[in-house]
């Protein structure tokens, strides 16, 4: 046990000399650090949320909107693939979680589902082996054919909803500044924002608050939506409320369903002043299609009116005077210099495909982190100062050596830390202390073990032998369980368990290797100058 | 090393206690089970005092921008009006912080939001907002049940490990001690209502490290004892492990304790709690694995012919 060979000397003696230099950087400022040369280790270990103030938002996806709207567009497709098959319908609507077609005649219905089923579309990939359709159709009871939905189709929905929404959160964040904020996914319908540095949340909040989908429609020539609401509301026209930001609230409008122009074809929007009442207003550009589109369509109802749309809340409605045919325009809805602003950021990162709610927030400000770092550095250093103090006092000489070994775990835990990236944490720091605290545990049991077997009578080199050999077992035990425990705080844990975790985790393995390995070479080393010396040995402990 | 100055270590510990701890088995083992059993009825009858993490709602933590001592008396007034329910204010931390709880609002997520910002703006600009935290229902409900599993999913773990490594005795002994470790904490948190959110999770799970740490060096004692005395009295025997292990027990559990008193001291407001229920997991810790998961094993009984056979074999081969 206290043999080492050269290359196992120069091997641990390499592994501390880098561990070092990868933990050097943290003791210096990102200025210090810019001038360093090159080949120099430069990586501080990243501070967390809670040690440097940051906001940290939990996006929820609404799973429930994205179902109804795609019941929606199934039922719009059941209706528009069966009228060109000629197949007419007494009735196509939505019942609780499937689309549910009522044929005029029931011998069509094999017709029916066979042109029905070009709208399934594969689910998985062939070469991965998985399959599957979205959707399942029935035949129903009585005539009856019912399009469901299959859930592998939602998740694939909720997963592509997911994907579009980070990048649209992506764009609409970065036009905030150039923080180094990140955007992941969390789960199946959840988006995890992190931004440092911001306190006051209010403006990213209103940024992601909304979908944000704009669109042009066109208003029932005739009727308005009071006849409508009590009558009967025609085909393909539905009632959309003004929005809570207009001047004409409580006002509905009785509008085409299907946009004339929809937000996709809106390729900028910048936020300005009306020139001539000096409001603030949003002027947008639309792409070739869309101008096309939106020309002709202007062109043929001047004098009428047409409504601007945004998340189905009417903006306003004005009166096309002449027709705008160069593709841009500009909107007015009360807007305050801010609100237009954000409204301006939005659509230009386009729309959301489904709202997001805040389903957790944690904002720390930057003066509670700074207060936070300074009292874990405090704690950290007066707790790891006293149990090595502890440890000098309760076993002398080797106790130093032991030091020696929990210095170099902590400098190799900064230094993991800050080669991988793992961010650090105030509950991180707490669990490097505790790592100190538990590390000392190693050595107490080598130690106390050396001093049973010099006790029984054995020499100074067999009883250390021993210890060290006896205490390894133990050692291995005693830190591998509470790995375990580590392990599962890392694998259900969330936020702060997570931190602690990572930290806990990499200090059980330094510290394994500190006990056992630098101080164990320490005190081979001492023990070889101690045989060059005549006469007996005595063990310092 | 001739740098190294050569000086011997203070030897604390009388070695070679002949401390009879299984003398006080029947006492400690029923008043452990006592403890449980309060400590279930405490969490039962008086429930935790739950954070916003596992309760849901809103915490907002502010401070004075002027530097003086925060109007606690001023902020009530302001929001006890609001409408919101349950609106707890604390001094927290120095005389210029203020620690502002709102319960979970009805109305899913959105109601949350919305409540956040009306004491926000019914706070006015005299305060700076040094922590916010905002959690919804499907969080917070998300949150209580990985809670519930992650510490049961580690007392079992470890059980396993044990197992393992051991006989199943010591497992037993194991997994009563790490339940009366866990049940212990929380019922003190349940009875003094102090709170409870994740921190105090990833401190039972710490401490269930820590526990099953001080039991293991001590099961081991036991395993090399039960070799090398073939024929002492098992109940000898444990008291014999335990006096031996004695010394590493108490050195290891003071070392760790002044580091938590350093961290409790030193480690700021927000980290309070967390260090406390650490303090007390590492007393209640140490006292189970000697006073619990050893006994065990007298009433349990152990199978000499296993631990002397099988396990001597493979530890002489490796």
């Amino acid at each position: 046990m206290l043999h080492f060979s050269r290359v196992k000397m120069i091997a641990i003696l390499l592994a501390c000399l880098v561990s070092m230099m990868f933990a050097l950087p943290n003791l210096f400022t990102k200025e210090q650090l810019a001038s360093w040369p090159r080949f120099l280790p430069s990586k501080q270990m990243p501070l967390g949320l809670d040690l440097q103030g940051g906001a940290h938002l939990l996006l929820a996806m609404d799973t429930e909107e994205l179902r109804r709207e795609w019941l929606q567009t199934l039922r719009d497709d059941a209706r528009r693939t069966l009228r060109d098959a000629k197949i007419f319908p007494t009735g196509v609507g939505i019942a609780g979680n499937q689309v549910q077609v009522r044929l005029a005649k029931p011998e069509e219905a094999d017709a029916a589902i066979r042109e029905l089923r070009k709208l399934i579309q594969p689910l998985g990939s062939a070469m991965l082996g998985t399959s599957g359709e979205d959707l399942t159709i029935t035949r129903g009871g009585d005539g009856t054919i019912l399009i469901a939905p299959s859930a592998q189709g939602l998740q694939q929905r909720v997963i592509h909803a997911a994907g579009a929404a980070i990048e649209t959160v992506n764009r609409r964040i970065n036009a905030l500044g150039t923080a180094e904020s990140t955007v992941v996914r969390q789960g199946a319908d959840r988006i995890l924002v992190q931004y440092p540095g911001l306190t006051d949340t209010k403006v990213l909040k209103d940024l992601l608050g909304q979908t944000a989908k704009l669109s042009f429609h066109e208003v029932h020539p005739t009727m308005t939506a009071e006849e409508a609401r009590q009558g009967r509301v025609p085909s393909g026209y539905r009632v959309f409320a003004a929005s809570e930001r207009g001047d004409e609230q409580g006002v509905s409008y009785l509008l085409r369903e299907t946009p004339v122009v929809p937000g996709e074809n809106l390729v900028d929007a910048q936020p300005g002043f009306d020139q001539r009442t000096n409001e603030p207003i949003i002027s947008f550009r639309f792409d070739q299609a869309g101008a096309r589109r939106f020309g002709r369509f202007t062109q043929e109802h001047v004098g009428r009116p047409f409504a601007i749309v945004l998340d189905d809340k009417v903006l306003s409605a004005p009166v096309i005077r002449e027709p705008i045919l160069g593709g841009s325009g500009q909107i007015s809805g009360s807007f305050t210099v801010e609100t237009a602003n954000t409204l301006a950021v939005q659509l230009r990162s386009g729309a959301l495909p489904v709202k997001l709610t805040i389903a957790e927030e944690r904002t720390v400000g930057p003066s509670l982190g700074a207060d936070s770092i300074e009292a874990g550095k405090l704690a950290s250093f007066v707790g790891a100062g006293i149990s090595m103090i502890m440890v000098i006092v309760a076993y002398g000489t080797f106790g130093v050596f032991a030091v020696i070994g929990l210095i170099m775990n902590g400098t190799m835990v900064v230094a993991l830390m800050s080669a991988a990236g793992t961010t650090l944490t105030l509950p991180g720091i707490a669990g490097l202390v505790l790592t100190v605290g538990m590390a000392v545990d190693s050595n107490v049991i080598i130690y106390e073990r050396i001093r049973e077997e010099l006790r029984a009578g054995k020499s100074a080199v067999s009883a250390i032998d021993a210890g060290f050999t006896r205490a390894i077992t133990t050692i291995l035990d005693s830190q591998l369980t509470t790995l375990a425990a580590a392990i599962i705080m890392f694998w259900l844990g969330s936020g702060p368990i997570r931190g602690f975790a990572v930290t806990l985790t990499i200090g059980i393995f330094t510290s394994i290797f500190t006990a056992v390995t630098v101080t164990r070479l320490l005190i081979a080393l001492w023990l070889r100058g101690e045989r060059a010396k005549a006469g007996r040995i005595a063990v310092p402990i | 090393m001739r740098f190294v100055p050569h000086f011997k270590g203070y030897d604390f510990f009388p070695h070679g206690t002949h401390i009879n701890f299984m003398r006080f088995r029947d006492i400690c083992f029923w008043g452990s089970i006592a403890a449980i059993v309060i400590s279930i009825g405490l969490f039962l009858g008086m429930g935790l005092n739950y954070g916003v993490d596992f309760k849901g709602g809103s915490m907002l933590e502010v401070q004075t921008k002027s530097g003086e001592a925060a109007d606690i008396q001023a902020i009530r007034g302001k929001l006890g009006g609001l409408g919101l329910g349950d609106v707890q204010i604390q001094a927290f931390g120095t005389s210029n912080d203020v620690l502002i709880r709102i319960e979970s609002q009805p109305g899913g997520e959105e109601a949350q939001q919305v409540a956040m910002r009306t004491v926000i703006d019914a706070l006015g600009d005299g305060y700076v907002q040094r922590r916010v935290e905002v959690v919804g229902p499907a969080v917070s409900a998300e949150l209580r049940r990985t809670g519930i599993l992650a510490v049961a999913a580690a007392i079992m773990a470890i059980m396993a490990y044990v197992w393992f490594r051991f006989e199943w005795q010591f497992a037993v002994g194991t997994l009563l001690s790490l339940a009366h470790d866990v049940l212990v904490v929380v019922g003190v948190f349940a009875f003094f209502q102090l709170e409870f959110d994740l921190g105090i999770v990833a401190a039972l799970l710490t401490i269930l490290g820590y526990s099953v740490n001080d039991t293991v060096v001590v099961s081991d004692r036991i395993r090399e004892n039960l070799r090398k005395y073939k024929r002492m009295d098992l109940g000898e025997l444990l008291n014999l492990s335990i006096n031996e292990t004695l010394s590493r027990t108490i050195l290891t559990g003071v070392t760790t304790i002044v580091v938590l008193i350093a961290l409790f001291i030193f480690g700021g407001s927000v980290m309070r709690y967390f260090t406390f229920a650490m303090l007390l997991g590492v007393l209640v810790g140490t006292y189970s694995s000697i006073f619990i998961a050893a006994p065990v094993l007298e009433y349990l009984g152990v199978k000499r012919e296993t631990v002397t056979g099988e396990k001597a074999a493979a530890s002489a081969r490796s």
